[in-house]
């Protein structure tokens, strides 16, 4: 398979980034780890004329922690998120991510930030996200603009990014006392997407009571979403194997899954149920301090 | 169709290269350069047959275009060899049985020496997940897990030698 | 009658040693020539223009834009072939499939123009920008519906013909399984469906070819498991166009896998040869994956009605097997041209049956023409899997475990040579021997306790048995011809002076080694150590006439004429020796690698020295040198088999299999290299994981192909596949040279029924009889809920 013609462009900074972006409008694709692009590409479903490569812009990979956030810049690659102890130490729920997207080749190469702005329901991050309660750094001609992630995914297959923004950076308010989150994804095999996936992030008080919790849920809708009534649910409850069973059952309620050959829609919904059930049970138990 | 000059070490040896921007990297590699030792055997990205290093780490060489490739160390499984001396990776997918049709298996040993520069002493699960990104149809994986401990004894039975800590990157 | 084979020293490297493989170094330095990599001066590339439609009229085609690209230097549809002649070609199945389509397109993904250009990414522009207009017709995609009298008639090509019908086959006696039906305690009954699969290795197809306009010599290098067969094929298909057998060179290179699925000559390499011969230059095709996929051969797609009869205490009594395949459009199954069911009448597997009755029907429908194989000889794998499977049920059925089932059904070993009711003659077998072991090795009887106490906790755990019996070696002249040609295999062996040798067979490896196992053949033979013993397979030019390789048919065939070429050498060599000795020929005792004077073993010649006699010292009358070819009609076919056990535990809420545990104990008589044995069994395992449980090609209504990449034709990696357990037990052909029967697709055989057999009996208390594979998490937890498994 091959690739149609394009122009290819490296861009050096982030301005020169938005000014080509600016230039060439729809017709143009930013080019981070290429690799949900370059295979559409190959398959000719996609055929920008412009290719912006971002590669060569420094300071856009990093991890760190500052202002009582996780701040990861777009160009870091999965493989460098699963080997942070940072994340894994202190963000379970986004190393476990990171590590069951793709395999571990095209993780070498793939980017947090064109898994976001892919907006690709499919794709692990933003359900993630979704539950972290991220902030989305895009930098535009007018210089930063910060976007909250449940805005962030407006429709099928688009993000809030202008046409000529670019997304920079991810926002991760720091875990607070007894905090937990986890990812849980069951796929086909090693490389395919989720038949579905759940998110869960949660805090319960001293008493096991939640009192903050956000899902997010991946493949079973047409935009990356959230299950906000099972969180409310949760919200405000204290924790039994009851409540989890009933939060799940509200989550897959909310989950909205369309048949296609990894199962239909009954089968991911119920899976939304059982996914949502083990996520929620392993935020808990880290939320109380738990390792696993 | 404008061609764009690409410069890049591969194997060692600087290179310069003239593509056209939408060339992949494996094409160039393979038609420009003539190393046919990296292969092709899908284009989603799935099979990891077209493995390479870039800058050290595996990567899909199928999903990058050439001009990609700019300024960058690349390392194909012509490189994993010192002067004639199978690196020890390669010693174990042969002491092993680690491969049959062998199409797969330059792919597979790309990966397999990247983890073992990267991991000490990987488990069992750590090595088949480090090689789930690469498709074997012919040995059903028993013997490629086997060759890359052999390849791990092997590193640490020999302290230090040259040869095998330069791997050819 | 039981063969030993005496054990060569290490440095010789005859049978039975584990030697590394010496066709490994090239592969391992990145240095293997695969067709990919042959590159010719002023070669040009072609990318095929392929329908979006099952089934279709082909209004137009205007290749306008694409010929106004730069470097687009043609293209060739279906009319520009028809001049020629070229446009339909055979099957090996006897029957017509396109080349190129001139009026209407019978599947999805079916080939309809060529473009040839100076370059891949030119010729794939121009594919792109074929238009072909197309008129919609209607699609067939459901076997059975396809034999309904008001179904479309999809040959149409074919004069007089009013349905979708290809064949009807049967074997056995009805009237004798009737009554035994009629007679029977237990009946059994249940519907089985293997799936539409795809072999899927990792080199696609894909050829270079070559016309040598002022010689009129064509040379084509190509994906072929079967070059000599492909030789004459193309000699017979355009030998009109002017085509002669000795001006065409076949060349298979090094192979990434074959399967079955190159043995078949697929409508892009003769589109090649064509543009070839048409522009003068050399055209390279390679297919893309999908393409792969989605046009070439498939395998399986049997739909089968099944039944079992027994006594109520367990002796089985009878069996019936009702079977619709489904072959695409056109039957392009690679099987010997007497059995258009292959040889699916194994069917009776390793159990001693007094009546069987089986029938085949083939319909037409608008999928990519097969079937092939899959890893297995000629429709093995779906008679061993439905016949494991019925006994699981049976077992299941009757309150008898699956294990004491088999062991009381199974043919005793003093049984055999043993005649089916089918009309096999099994070589040699000791069924309950490897049964046992693989008892034995997995803790059979432990983990019947531990599945009642999971059983009582709620948890699904199963374990599943399969007792396989393979029949493989194809075949015997009498009964086996592919298109006519014998089934025999080839074997031709020169000893050099200086005691070196080369060999050249008919056969063709795709990654099983011949390169080894052959030269550990003539060590063990002539004491040659195999270091010494170069092989050379692939080259019509230069190897001996051959079949190929598919059918874990080489050693049975190929392996045989190497030791009878080389027992022609060592006869040769004993006149040598006793002439340059001076003493009779009786005198001499032969151990491997030398004649040595009886009583006096100072007194001896080494196959070296008796090598470099025979080109400077022979006996005056007999022609110098020391060379053998040997064709090799194998009186019988050899007959594998063993038992495999299989542990699974289901995920409730998702419906996952896990498999645990898997214990493979095979028999495939006496071993060349226990290192490559081990090795096929690994793949072959693999290659029966892959259907049980992920792999699948199916269709919508509209006759679009689902699962036609990677991302959804689902090849397992190193973390869904298990760590297997393999053992062997050995019993050795009888009328094989040296005691060999196959091993490269015993476990691609073996495997599928004792996942499934594992998967069933983890709900079978639930009322759960069958799943069809791949059981898929989606499909067992839909059996799940249906039988009030909440998860």
């Amino acid at each position: 398979m091959i690739p149609a013609s394009f122009e290819y462009v490296v861009a050096h900074s982030l301005d020169e980034t938005v000014g080509l972006l600016a230039k060439h409008g729809s017709d143009a694709k930013i080019l981070s780890g290429g690799m949900s692009l370059i295979p559409a590409m190959k398959l000719r479903l996609a055929q920008p004329a412009f290719i912006i490569d971002v590669n060569g812009v420094s300071g856009l990979a990093y991890i760190r922690e500052e202002h009582g956030e996780l701040r990861i810049g777009a160009m870091t690659r999965e493989s460098a998120l699963e080997r942070s102890s940072l994340v894994k130490h202190g963000y379970p729920i986004l190393f476990e991510t990171a590590r069951v997207i793709a395999d571990p080749l095209v993780r070498n190469r793939a980017t947090i930030g064109g898994n976001l702005a892919h907006a690709d329901p499919a794709n692990d991050h933003p359900a993630t996200m979704l539950a972290l309660g991220a902030t989305i750094v895009a930098h535009g001609p007018n210089g930063d603009r910060l976007i909250p992630i449940d805005e962030f995914f407006p429709s099928f297959f688009a993000s809030a990014l202008e046409p000529d923004e670019i997304l920079t950076e991810i926002r991760i308010p720091a875990p607070g006392v007894r905090n937990g989150g986890a990812y849980i994804k069951f796929e086909r095999k090693v490389g395919d997407y989720a038949i579905a996936a759940v998110a869960v992030n949660l805090t319960l008080d001293a008493h096991d009571t939640c009192i903050a919790a956000r899902i997010g849920l991946t493949n079973v809708t047409d935009v990356p979403a959230r299950a906000t009534r099972a969180e409310a649910f949760l919200v405000g409850r204290r924790i039994t194997d009851q409540a989890i069973a009933d939060a799940s059952r509200l989550a897959a309620h909310e989950s909205d899954p369309k048949s296609d050959l990894r199962g239909s829609a009954e089968y991911k919904r119920d899976l939304v149920r059982v996914l949502a059930g083990r996520a929620i049970g392993r935020a808990v138990s880290r939320a109380r301090g738990g390792s696993h | 169709m404008a061609l764009r000059t690409v410069n890049f070490t591969i194997n060692g040896e600087a290179k310069s290269v003239q593509a056209e921007s939408r060339q992949l990297l494996v094409h160039c590699i393979r038609e420009t350069l003539g190393l046919t030792g990296t292969h092709v055997g899908c284009e989603t990205s799935h099979c990891g047959a077209c493995t390479i290093h870039l800058d050290g780490e595996p990567v899909k060489s199928c999903t990058m275009f050439a001009v990609q490739a700019e300024g960058k160390s690349l390392t194909t499984v012509e490189g994993l060899a010192v002067g004639g001396t199978l690196n020890p990776v390669q010693e174990g997918f042969w002491e092993e049985h680690g491969l049959q049709c062998g199409f797969c298996t330059p792919g597979m040993m790309m990966t397999a020496t990247a983890l073992l520069r990267t991991v000490n002493e990987p488990t069992e699960t750590e090595i088949r997940e480090a090689i789930s990104g690469n498709l074997c149809r012919c040995t059903g994986y028993v013997n490629i897990v086997k060759a890359i401990q052999y390849a791990q004894r092997k590193m640490h039975a020999t302290p230090a030698p040259e040869a095998v800590l330069q791997g050819g990157d | 009658m039981t063969q030993t084979i005496p054990m060569t020293s290490a440095a010789i490297g005859g049978m039975g040693h584990s030697m590394k493989r010496k066709e490994d170094p090239r592969f391992l330095q990145g240095k293997g020539n695969y067709v990919e990599d042959v590159n010719l001066p002023g070669m040009l590339w072609m990318d095929i223009v392929r329908s979006p439609y099952a089934h279709a009229k082909i209004v137009s085609i205007d290749a306008s834009k694409a010929l106004a690209i730069p470097g687009v230097l043609a293209v060739i549809t279906g009319k520009d072939l028809e001049a020629y002649n070229l446009h339909w070609m055979p099957t090996l199945m006897s029957d017509t499939q396109m080349v190129l389509p001139v009026d209407k397109v019978m599947y999805q993904a079916q080939e309809v123009a060529a473009v040839i250009a100076t370059d891949r990414y030119i010729a794939a522009d121009g594919a792109a920008v074929v238009d072909v207009e197309y008129e919609e017709l209607p699609v067939v995609v459901d076997p059975f519906k396809a034999l309904l009298p008001d179904a479309p008639v999809l040959r149409t090509d074919k004069p007089g013909k009013t349905d979708n019908h290809i064949f009807h086959w049967e074997a056995g006696d009805a009237a004798v399984t009737d009554k035994a039906f009629a007679d029977a305690d237990v009946v059994v009954k249940q519907d089985i469906y293997i799936p539409r699969i795809h072999v899927a290795s990792i080199e696609t197809c894909g050829c270079v070819a070559s016309f040598e306009k002022t010689e009129g010599k064509l040379t084509v290098w190509m994906t072929t498991q079967a070059p000599h067969a492909i030789r004459t094929v193309f000699a017979l298909v355009a030998g009109h166009v002017g085509l002669s057998e000795e001006k065409i060179r076949i060349i298979s290179p090094d192979i990434g896998g074959g399967f079955g699925g190159k043995v078949p000559v697929y409508p892009g390499y003769v589109i090649a040869v064509a543009a070839s011969v048409l522009i003068g230059k050399p055209v390279k095709w390679i297919e893309d994956r999908m393409e792969n996929l989605q046009a070439d051969s498939f395998a399986r797609d049997y739909h089968t009605t099944a039944e079992l009869a027994a006594t109520k205490d367990g002796k089985l009594t009878a069996l019936r097997f009702k079977t619709l395949a489904d072959h695409g459009y056109a039957d392009a199954a690679a099987n010997p041209s007497k059995f258009p069911a292959g040889l699916y009448h194994i069917c009776t597997g390793s159990y001693d049956l007094q009546a069987a009755h089986v029938e085949v029907d083939g319909a037409y429908t608008n999928k990519p023409p097969g079937g092939v194989a899959y890893r297995c000889s000629f429709r093995v794998t779906e008679a061993v899997h439905t016949i494991e499977r019925m006994v699981d049920i049976m077992a299941h059925q009757i309150g008898m475990d699956p294990a004491a089932l088999r062991m009381k059904n199974f043919i005793e070993k003093d049984q055999f040579p043993y005649k089916s009711v089918l009309g096999w003659e099994y070589d040699s077998g000791d069924y309950h021997a490897a049964l046992q072991k693989a008892m034995d090795i997995i803790g059979y009887d432990d983990l019947r306790r531990e599945q009642l106490e999971k059983r009582a906790r709620g948890e699904f755990m199963g374990i599943g048995i399969s007792s396989f019996t393979e029949i493989v070696g194809a075949g015997p002249s009498k009964d086996f011809d592919i298109l006519g040609i014998k089934m025999f295999d080839s074997a031709e062996i020169r000893v050099h002076p200086t005691g070196k040798a080369i060999a050249r067979f008919g056969t063709k490896s795709q990654g099983q080694g011949h390169e080894t196992t052959y030269a550990q053949i003539v060590a063990q033979e002539l004491g040659i150590p195999m270091a010494h013993v170069q092989v050379e397979e692939g080259d019509t030019d230069t190897a001996p006439y051959g079949l190929g390789t598919y059918a874990s048919r080489s050693t049975p065939t190929s392996g045989a004429a190497a030791a009878m070429a080389a027992r022609k050498i060592r006869d040769k060599a004993r006149k040598i020796a006793a002439y340059v000795m001076e003493v009779a020929e009786e005198d001499l005792e032969w151990e491997p690698g030398k004649f040595t004077v009886k009583g006096n073993p100072e007194a001896f010649k080494t196959i070296q020295e008796i090598a470099f006699a025979a080109y400077t010292n022979h006996p005056q009358g007999m022609e110098a040198g020391l060379e053998a070819t040997h064709y090799y009609d194998p009186p019988n076919l050899t007959f594998p088999f063993g038992s495999y056990i299989c542990v699974v535990d289901i995920d409730a809420g998702t419906g996952q299999v896990h498999v645990r545990r898997f214990v493979a104990v095979d028999d495939c008589g006496n071993i060349i290299n226990p290192m490559i044995v081990d090795g096929q069994i690994h793949g072959g395992l693999s290659m029966g994981l892959a259907p049980s449980l992920y792999e699948e090609i199916s269709y919508d209504e509209a006759g679009n192909c689902l699962g036609g990449s990677f991302i959804d034709y689902l090849v397992p990696t190193a973390v869904e596949t298990p760590n297997w357990e393999t053992d062997k037990t050995i019993t050795p052909s009888p009328h094989h040279p040296f005691g060999a029967k196959g091993v490269g697709e015993s476990a691609t055989v073996g495997a599928p029924p004792a996942i499934a057999n594992a998967v069933v009996d983890a709900l079978w208390h639930l009322g759960v009889r069958h799943i069809d594979i791949p059981m898929t998490p989606s499909k067992v937890w839909k059996v799940l809920r249906d039988h009030g498994v909440t998860g």
